[in-house]
């Protein structure tokens, strides 16, 4: 009996720390949930304008992205200033739209399809030029659903 | 010998502090990698493509809303020129109509917005040009709803209200062909 209780006494009682990594897999978790990983790293500047009516993408898989603005600086010196276009994760001409919006669709259950919206995100500065371009050719590819990409101003009311 | 397997018995289990490490290392990957995108925008119906040009509509001048942007970003509206914080209102009063103004739309269902830019207008005053335009409607809408069943307008709407609504307020929008007069290459 006394032996036992010896023996149990010496041992360091340390605060078991077993459910640490539990709490920490939860806010991992969490993490992973809201957050959507970046999957094409920005090659032109966009700073999309504000606007009020606004209304949100439902899902992510559905929605392709079409950047329109210019080139960052790193990119400068061989693209020039002139606002081009960037699909995926490189720069693009307007005849390429159409390939993209197939190798987008391709990956969707063809009873989704119908739902598929490409997101124009554009910078403010860009003038409608080029814009209407892609408009046009997107039209063309029968891709009508449009989100024009713009967020709330943080200054209103 | 003896007191190390004592000292086994005691802790037969395994030491799972390492593993915090671990998690944290994987949550500071995600923090690092990922960024949240506000995926907002104004969601816009283009009209199908055609080759052959447009059948060309007569219509009434009193129900057509015709809205120019030039490459200065300066609106011109019914041949008058306005600001960008008055459409808004302007365009509520064109569509709804409620002193019956005869340049105004006869009724809301026969009014047509017809929005012109030049290739050279910036795409900020392009946007906020279409988001008053688009605002305008939602208000008349949200009143419309609000008049008829109390609530103000959604997308959570049983569709059939939607429908009533939209059937007595459609949003006609018609975007012409721009002009080319000031394509700024820069």
């Amino acid at each position: 009996m006394s032996k036992f209780s010896k023996k149990r006494g010496k041992s360091d009682p340390a605060i078991s720390t077993a459910s640490l990594p539990d709490i920490i897999f939860m806010l991992l978790f969490f993490f992973m949930v809201v957050t959507v990983l970046r999957d094409a790293e920005l090659k032109v500047k966009v700073v999309t304008p504000y606007a009020t009516e606004l209304t949100k993408l439902e899902e992510k898989s559905l929605v392709n992205y079409l950047y329109i603005g210019r080139p960052t600086q790193k990119f400068q010196d061989v693209y020039g200033t002139k606002p081009r276009l960037q699909l995926g994760d490189k720069f693009a001409t307007i005849a390429e739209i159409p390939l993209f919006l197939e190798k987008h669709k391709v990956k969707i259950p063809e009873a989704k399809r119908p739902k598929i919206t490409s997101s124009l995100r554009v910078d403010g500065e860009v003038t409608m030029g080029v814009v209407q371009d892609v408009k046009t050719e997107l039209r063309k590819a029968g891709q009508l659903k449009v989100n024009y990409s713009a967020k709330t101003d943080p200054n209103a009311n | 010998m003896a007191r190390t397997s004592a000292r086994d018995r005691m802790k037969n289990e395994i030491n799972a502090g390492s593993m915090a490490d671990i998690a944290f290392l994987l949550l500071i990957f995600f923090l690092v990698t990922t960024t949240i995108v506000e995926d907002k925008g104004i969601t816009v119906k283009l009209p199908p493509w055609s080759e052959e040009d447009p059948e060309t509509q007569r219509l009434k001048e009193r129900n057509v809303y015709a809205v120019l942007v030039n490459a200065g970003n300066e609106l011109l509206v019914r041949g008058q020129p306005m600001r960008v914080s008055d459409l808004r209102d302007n365009a509520k009063e064109f569509i709804a109509n409620p002193n019956g103004r005869s340049d105004y739309a006869e009724k809301p269902t026969m009014a047509i917005i017809s929005l012109k830019n030049d290739r050279g207008t910036e795409y900020r005053t392009y946007l906020a040009v279409y988001n008053e335009l688009k605002g305008a409607y939602n208000e008349l809408w949200d009143e419309l709803a609000q008049r008829k069943f109390g609530v103000p307008y959604s997308d959570d709407l049983p569709l059939a209200q939607r429908k009533a609504i939209k059937d007595e307020i459609p949003m006609v929008l018609s975007e012409a062909e721009p002009t080319n007069f000031a394509e700024g290459g820069s």
